[in-house]
């Protein structure tokens, strides 16, 4: 699927602005671009069928507590989702946003599980590296993944130094002095922390994986 | 009957605090309480944002090692007790999915087997505030009381004990942390913050959206008089406690809100010695307040 190229435009001088012509063929997008399995296919991923009887009432983005931050409401991400706008979607910093407090889950008269479709949506961005370059979020998750996949357990000392390796390396200054309070309050250590059985775990996790394969 | 204790990867670090202090107070209950030996980590938020089926395994591993080692209590089923919202959450919804979702089911069977595990269903997933409120009682932990507190207190709950499964107290406006607040002597402070989401991570990633979400929640608290915020959640108290002088610096504010585990408090009012309650472990420390003063 290929994204809309915008047609070139010239100046006609200093100053000159782009004409509004160009601005709104920027936003344009065809249908024949659309993916329009994408609802389906998320609607499946997130055991929500039911996204389809979504009727646009906004409470979802009314009551979602970061709903200000995102590029585009949730309430917009299901017509979007619906509609087969999936790299829009998939590039979005909503997805991120969602801090998993479920308020538009229990808050959706029609019982979408919106909450699971952010979740599935993050699922295929992290599959597909389609999110914004160096946004902290999916990279905490995928350092996050990492370390219990291969530990069991999370350790937060590893998790900081990660996420800082791969976001900026100025990010590990600004929690110097949190770490050296956290430290000397005696509430993070500095080892890694995991299961005693890393077999057992790794047989576990191995045998879902073989599973899912099989199902797709 | 033993309540088997899963502490989860944070009140074993930055929670150290809530740990401390649910044994403590447990123990001064006469509740028996044990931990779960090699559990591992829910998945929390993160892990479920890259593979939400072995996230279910990850909680199911926990859930069949709790079968084994737990002995059942009188309706048959193993107490779980897990502390952290996140855990308990991840742990309830696991089972809504095993039980209401035939594919994921197959998956992580299919994963418990290859590593020798089972799980039956047969665990009831328990927070301690439920356990403390519903099973011990508040009569019980009235007669207990040898200090009583005369504190406001904010009653924080946080989103994941009462969402998206509510199994103890009612969705939008819970009330078991404030009565028990009350059987202390406490009085909690009628506000609309109970379950607003703190942001969670989000204090570590976008912060700025993370300080609002904690802003939000300490002015409010402040506003309503309260003295002292108390938490039943690992992450909420983190980032509403160790964050609060970025949240002053970037919101021009000046709190001091000593944010505290309901089981420190209550463990206050027990008469329990407040170094075996993590109190020296808080970076805005407590003010005991006393009654009608």
């Amino acid at each position: 699927m290929k994204s809309p190229t915008p047609a070139p435009y010239s100046y006609s001088g200093a100053g000159a602005r782009p004409s509004l012509l160009y601005e709104v063929r920027k936003v344009l997008k065809y249908q024949s671009e659309l993916n329009p399995e994408f609802g389906k296919d998320v609607a499946q991923k997130a055991h929500g069928e039911n996204l389809f009887e979504c009727i646009q009432c906004g409470t979802c983005s009314g009551t979602c507590p970061v709903s200000h931050y995102m590029d585009y409401t949730p309430r917009r991400i299901i017509a979007m989702v619906r509609s087969g706008f999936e790299e829009e979607v998939l590039a979005s910093s909503t997805i991120w946003l969602c801090a998993s407090c479920y308020q538009c889950t229990v808050d959706c008269p029609q019982q979408i599980k919106i909450t699971d479709i952010m979740y599935a949506l993050k699922q295929k961005a992290i599959a597909r590296h389609l999110y914004p370059s160096k946004f902290p979020i999916p990279i905490m998750a995928e350092e996050f993944y990492k370390n219990v996949a291969k530990n069991g357990r999370n350790s937060e000392g590893t998790l900081m130094i990660n996420m800082a390796r791969r976001t900026s390396i100025f990010n590990l200054f600004k929690y110097t002095r949190l770490g050296m309070k956290l430290f000397t309050t005696g509430r993070m250590a500095l080892s890694e922390e995991g299961v005693e059985n890393k077999a057992q775990l790794r047989t576990l996790l191995r045998g879902v994986e073989k599973a899912e394969e099989e199902a797709r | 009957m033993k309540y088997l204790y899963y502490p989860g990867c944070s009140l074993k670090s930055t929670g150290k605090p809530y740990e401390e202090s649910l044994k403590a107070v447990f123990a001064a209950l006469n509740v028996p309480l044990e931990e779960l030996k090699d559990w591992n980590c829910c998945g929390a938020t993160a892990y479920m944002a890259v593979d939400e089926v072995k996230s279910f395994a990850l909680s199911a591993r926990n859930l069949a090692l709790a079968e084994k080692q737990g002995e059942p209590a009188a309706n048959g089923h193993v107490q779980f007790v897990a502390p952290c919202s996140a855990c308990y959450a991840l742990s309830l919804k696991t089972q809504h999915y095993l039980d209401e979702n035939e594919d994921i089911r197959k998956m992580v069977e299919r994963g418990l087997k290859e590593a020798s595990l089972t799980y039956e269903g047969k665990v009831d997933v328990r927070h301690p505030l439920d356990v403390l409120v519903n099973d011990v009682g508040l009569e019980k932990i009235k007669e207990a009381v040898k200090s009583p507190l005369g504190n406001k207190v904010a009653c924080y709950y946080g989103c994941q004990i009462v969402r998206p499964y509510a199994t103890f107290d009612d969705q939008a406006r819970p009330t078991s942390l404030d009565k028990l607040m009350e059987a202390i002597g406490a009085t909690p402070v009628e506000w609309a913050m109970k379950t607003r989401c703190c942001g969670g991570t989000l204090v570590g990633t976008i912060r700025e959206v993370g300080f609002r979400l904690n802003y939000l929640i300490l002015k409010e608290a402040e506003r309503k008089g309260a003295d002292t915020l108390a938490t039943t959640c690992p992450l909420c108290q983190f980032g509403l406690e160790c964050f609060q002088p970025d949240v002053n610096k970037s919101w021009q504010a000046n709190f001091h809100t000593p944010v505290v585990y309901f089981t420190q408090l209550l463990g206050l009012a027990l008469g329990i010695p407040e170094k075996k309650l993590g109190m020296q472990r808080l970076f805005v420390p407590y003010k005991k307040a006393q009654i009608g003063g």
